[in-house]
């Protein structure tokens, strides 16, 4: 059964330095307060793992906090440059960032394989492309038909960290919209925390089908309103898209990026603190006196 | 930007560009979309000439109908207007590995003379000059979708003689074909100024198209290599005012809800 914990504890808890940590969700409720959490407590050593790190591995890595990241695309969506990101591979800064990078197709195999507890995952990818030679592809020979396919490694991460609408009184969590990836995630990590929206008597989708991951499946589940911004939480709130745009002003800038993490993350004692500093004044270069 | 006058209407490069790549796609193909200008190429097909068309973005949103265009590939607009969304691990597998998909949408940072493209790097892999966002779901699309339109502007940075990093081939590095794929790759490049297609033999990108006003030589100069051009090169039609409409309608609609 899932614990039902603090956001604090709960990172404090499951989430140690070094750790290979897998913080999932496609462009739909992306866990950035838990990744704000990973910042204020000074995490380290961490291997970053995810299909679409956006604006809050950005934040992250610009905060040192990786060592290496595993991923498949890497950019601001809709906007463009991860700048933080690009400092660290361009020029080692704030700290050098080992990659190891797949397609969204090789991501994705992985990821079911860990979930499957397989050791590796089968698919019809990478044919002639230069990925081959920079990361962990094999290429095997169907035992049926001979046909040549590329073979994957498992994912399995430490720990899982999504982000879902409900969790009801036991613990089951309720997802809804565009699922991504995170339940293959979760299944196939060690441990996983999920951040929900609201903890309810009963999940909204009621039905046979909707409980997307069974309590027994979550180590702790911690009710964080609003986690997700500036990403969006189907029937909870919408895309803030302004904000994508002025990270992108934000993160060119070494310093203004410290003093944004600063103002907003490390000066923050927790989540609603950050949501109201965030409400209480624009996050642009201006406010910031930059 | 360049206004161009035609049949007295007006329009800008850039619609040229979206207008004629909505053209490529047919009534009823089934559409593996990229975001960017392959998203607003696509919804323009389906708002005018190809009602029918069915729209997979990797986010799993399969035959979406989006009133406004996505800013992100996960737009809670895009799974509110789909038949259905399903994972990502399942939109790759069972319907883009399986072959469900007739027409890949794309873009990229550079492409090169036999249509290879590249989204990883500017440079060598590890000391890039610009590291780019990556992969993505390029390299399956490619190889998978029946086959492939690439869109991007047309530059001498975009088109350069060899790529950097084959994130996703085209014909390769010597245009030796597509052996060991399941789809025809990249079958026509639609830029701002033209239409390039690969020569079926050599699989060499050949200007087949300029766009009115535009001039070959235009093309060449924008061109990182000595171009191939076929002979006779004919000219786009230019966008007509329907199309226009439609696509302005759009993009304002678009503009109007991202400023919200």
């Amino acid at each position: 059964m899932a614990e039902f914990a603090s956001l604090h504890d709960a990172i404090r808890d499951l989430v140690p330095d070094g750790a290979t940590v897998a913080m999932e969700g496609f462009t739909h409720l992306i866990p950035f307060a838990a990744g704000h959490e990973m910042i204020r407590q000074g995490k380290k050593d961490l291997t970053l793992v995810r299909m679409t790190p956006d604006v809050i591995y950005d934040q992250m890595i610009g905060m040192g906090l990786a060592r290496k990241l595993v991923f498949s695309w890497g950019g601001n969506p809709g906007v463009g440059s991860l700048h933080r990101f690009r400092d660290a591979v361009e020029h080692g800064y704030p700290a050098p960032l080992e990659l190891e990078e797949h397609s969204h197709a090789g991501m994705a195999a992985r990821y079911v394989a860990g979930a499957s507890g397989l050791p590796f995952a089968v698919l019809r990818a990478y044919v002639g492309s230069d990925l081959v030679k920079h990361t962990e592809v094999a290429s095997i020979n169907c035992p049926f038909t001979g046909e040549e396919l590329a073979a994957v490694p498992a994912l399995n991460p430490d720990v899982a960290v999504i982000h879902a609408q409900q969790a009801d009184r036991q613990g089951n969590v309720g997802i809804w919209g565009i699922t991504g990836v995170q339940r293959e995630a979760v299944l196939g990590a060690r441990k996983a925390i999920v951040t929900v929206e609201e903890i309810v008597d009963e999940l909204s989708h009621r039905g046979p089908n909707n409980v997307m991951l069974p309590s027994w499946t979550v180590a702790a589940v911690a009710c964080v309103p609003h986690g997700s911004h500036p990403s969006y939480s189907m029937g909870y709130s919408t895309r803030d898209n302004a904000f994508y745009t002025e990270w992108d002003l934000i993160s060119r800038d070494r310093d203004l990026f410290a003093r944004w993490i600063e103002t907003f993350v490390i000066g923050t004692e927790d989540h609603a603190a950050y949501l109201s500093a965030i409400s209480a004044q624009p996050q642009g270069k201006e406010a910031l006196g930059g | 930007m360049v206004d161009l006058l035609s049949h007295d209407v007006t329009y800008t490069s850039d619609e040229m560009m979206t207008v004629t790549a909505s053209r490529k796609l047919v009534d009823g193909q089934v559409c593996f979309v990229g975001i960017g200008l392959p998203s607003q190429a696509a919804n323009l097909a389906r708002l005018s000439h190809a009602p029918n068309v069915v729209l997979i973005y990797e986010s799993g949103t399969i035959g979406t109908k989006p009133e406004i265009l996505p800013l992100s590939i996960g737009d809670g607009e895009l799974a509110e207007r789909a038949d259905l969304v399903v994972s990502v691990p399942e939109v790759f597998a069972y319907w883009l590995q399986a072959g469900r998909i007739d027409v890949g949408f794309l873009s990229a940072a550079q492409i090169d003379r036999f249509g290879n493209l590249n989204s990883t790097v500017v440079g060598c892999y590890e000391d890039p000059k610009v590291r780019l966002p990556g992969a993505g779901g390029a390299p399956e699309i490619v190889s998978s979708a029946g086959e492939v339109i690439v869109m991007l502007r047309h530059t001498e940075r975009a088109f350069v003689p060899s790529v950097d990093f084959v994130t996703s081939v085209g014909f390769g590095r010597q245009g030796e074909g597509r052996a060991g794929h399941v789809g025809a790759g990249p079958t026509v490049v639609i830029t701002d100024l033209g239409v390039l297609e690969p020569d079926p033999t050599t699989h060499e990108l050949t200007l087949v198209a300029t766009h009115p006003g535009v001039e070959v030589s235009d093309v060449m100069s924008h061109t990182g290599w000595d171009l191939l051009v076929a002979d006779p090169v004919v000219t786009t039609e230019p966008p007509t005012p329907e199309e226009l409409g439609i696509l302005r309608d759009l993009v304002a609609r678009t503009k109007e809800a991202h400023s919200r």
